[in-house]
């Protein structure tokens, strides 16, 4: 079993379908932040069989729980700090999302007009199916 | 300020002000002929469509207003690269309301967002186009006194037709409808739609010939069949004539059926069918002015005006 060390401050994203962390990784702009994230992949989980973990080391303010929660609902979110889990986060799906994903309709006024933002919209929770706002093209699959 | 992108903006409570006002129009074009003295609207439109530009120009012509716009992209300044988000922020400088009709889907609702004088969608690509589907039901409601406790037959192109969608849509809000969908296999309903139905307990059913459906019908929406549509020649020869209405089918319909189309139309209903008294088609495209003077008259605020 392969160990990774506790982080102080930050989060640690738990039961993260297998392979999906790296999707998530770039989501959330990780990239961009210069901070330590543990990338965990195929670990074993007794709940899912295998399952993928980020641990990430920074301000847990800077975490976007509306992409989070667009992408998976189902991800445990820990809030660590001081190195303990202060708080578990549920994830919701957001009613609205911005510039997460792009309208792949050619026919949609995004296709078109640059500087529009790309907002999709919650329109059926069970489901969980999501609609461009213009054209109301249908999100099909997440991720 | 309220602006029209889908007929589903407005209730069904707010659907029969604006339906009353349009028949009291209809009743009493005097009393309405100098409302909108001063006011200007303008038709922007990016695509042509003549019959729907000239019908928004007749109701604000009627209303004592005028009019002003473009009436293809290559007249406009989006010939010259500009977003609709500007070309609206514009126009709000030089008219009180806008009709607004675009290729692109969602284009009318990007320039509500950024308008300081109310929009109507005027028709967006194969998205939506609300006031056909008002026409539509001002229409069916001032011809059968009602919009509930209906048999709708809907033939012809039921997988491509927005206009056919949009009107379901409309009529499920009202009681007690049965849809009768009248198409070849290829040209059926969308899954979306029969999966709404289904969720609303909506009866409808399915049917490839005209005739068999025609004796349950209270309205008959009829909308043109493509050859493009088919899959091979041979389908198309087999099929078109199921879903062209002449004298001879119409002997088994009810004498108080409406036939209504959209028009244009090409060669799915006979000619011969339009002196039958239940070919309505004319007088749908007469309603369809009667409904855009009283769109234009409620989103200026002129009916909150004179209350």
């Amino acid at each position: 079993m392969l160990n990774v060390g506790k982080i102080e401050e930050g989060f640690v994203l738990d039961h993260i379908k297998a392979g999906m962390s790296l999707s998530i990784y770039h989501h959330l702009q990780l990239d961009k932040l210069d901070c330590t994230v543990a990338i965990i992949k195929n670990a074993r989980s007794n709940k899912m069989g295998k399952k993928d973990i980020l641990k990430v080391e920074c301000d847990i303010n800077m975490l976007n729980l509306d992409i989070l929660g667009f992408i998976d609902h189902t991800i445990t979110v820990n809030v660590i700090k001081d190195g303990e889990i202060v708080e578990k986060k549920e994830l919701v799906l957001p009613k609205e999302i911005k510039n997460v994903i792009k309208c792949k309709n050619p026919r949609c006024i995004t296709s078109i007009e640059q500087e529009l933002p790309h907002i999709f919209v919650l329109t059926d929770p069970e489901k969980e199916i999501y609609r461009c706002k213009y054209c109301e093209e249908k999100c099909s699959k997440r991720f | 300020m309220r602006h029209l992108m889908s007929p589903l903006d407005f209730s069904t409570e707010e659907l029969d002000r604006l339906f009353d006002l349009a028949n009291d129009m209809e009743a009493h074009m005097d009393k309405y002929a100098h409302v909108c003295d001063g006011k200007k609207l303008a038709t922007c439109f990016y695509e042509p469509s003549t019959r729907t530009r000239l019908s928004f120009e007749a109701a604000m012509l009627n209303l004592g207003g005028q009019v002003l716009g473009f009436s293809d992209a290559g007249s406009s300044s989006a010939s010259k690269g500009e977003s609709v988000s500007d070309t609206i922020r514009v126009i709000s400088c030089y008219a009180d309301i806008c009709a607004m009709r675009h290729p692109k889907e969602g284009a009318p609702m990007v320039a509500a967002s950024r308008s300081r004088i109310p929009v109507i969608n005027a028709g967006d690509g194969g998205h939506q186009h609300p006031t056909q589907t008002l026409t539509d039901l001002l229409t069916i409601r001032s011809l059968k006194g009602r919009l509930s406790d209906l048999t709708i037959g809907l033939c012809g192109d039921l997988k491509f037709g927005r206009t056919v969608h949009s009107l379901i849509h409309a009529l499920v809000r009202y009681e007690n409808i049965h849809f009768i969908f009248i198409s070849p296999e290829e040209l059926k309903v969308p899954d979306y739609i029969t999966d709404m139905l289904k969720e609303k307990k909506i009866p409808y059913k399915e049917v490839i010939r005209l005739e068999d459906s025609l004796p349950d019908l209270d309205l008959l929406y009829m909308t043109r069949v493509q050859r493009e549509r088919f899959f091979n020649e041979e389908d198309y020869v087999r099929l078109k004539d199921f879903y062209i209405l002449d004298k001879a089918k119409l002997t088994l319909a009810r004498e108080d059926m409406l036939i209504l189309h959209p028009l244009p139309r090409v060669n799915e209903i006979s000619v011969e069918v339009d002196d039958d008294p239940r070919a309505m088609y004319f007088k749908q495209a007469q309603y369809g002015v009667y409904v855009r003077m009283a769109l234009i008259y409620t989103l200026l605020g002129l009916d909150k005006k004179q209350a």
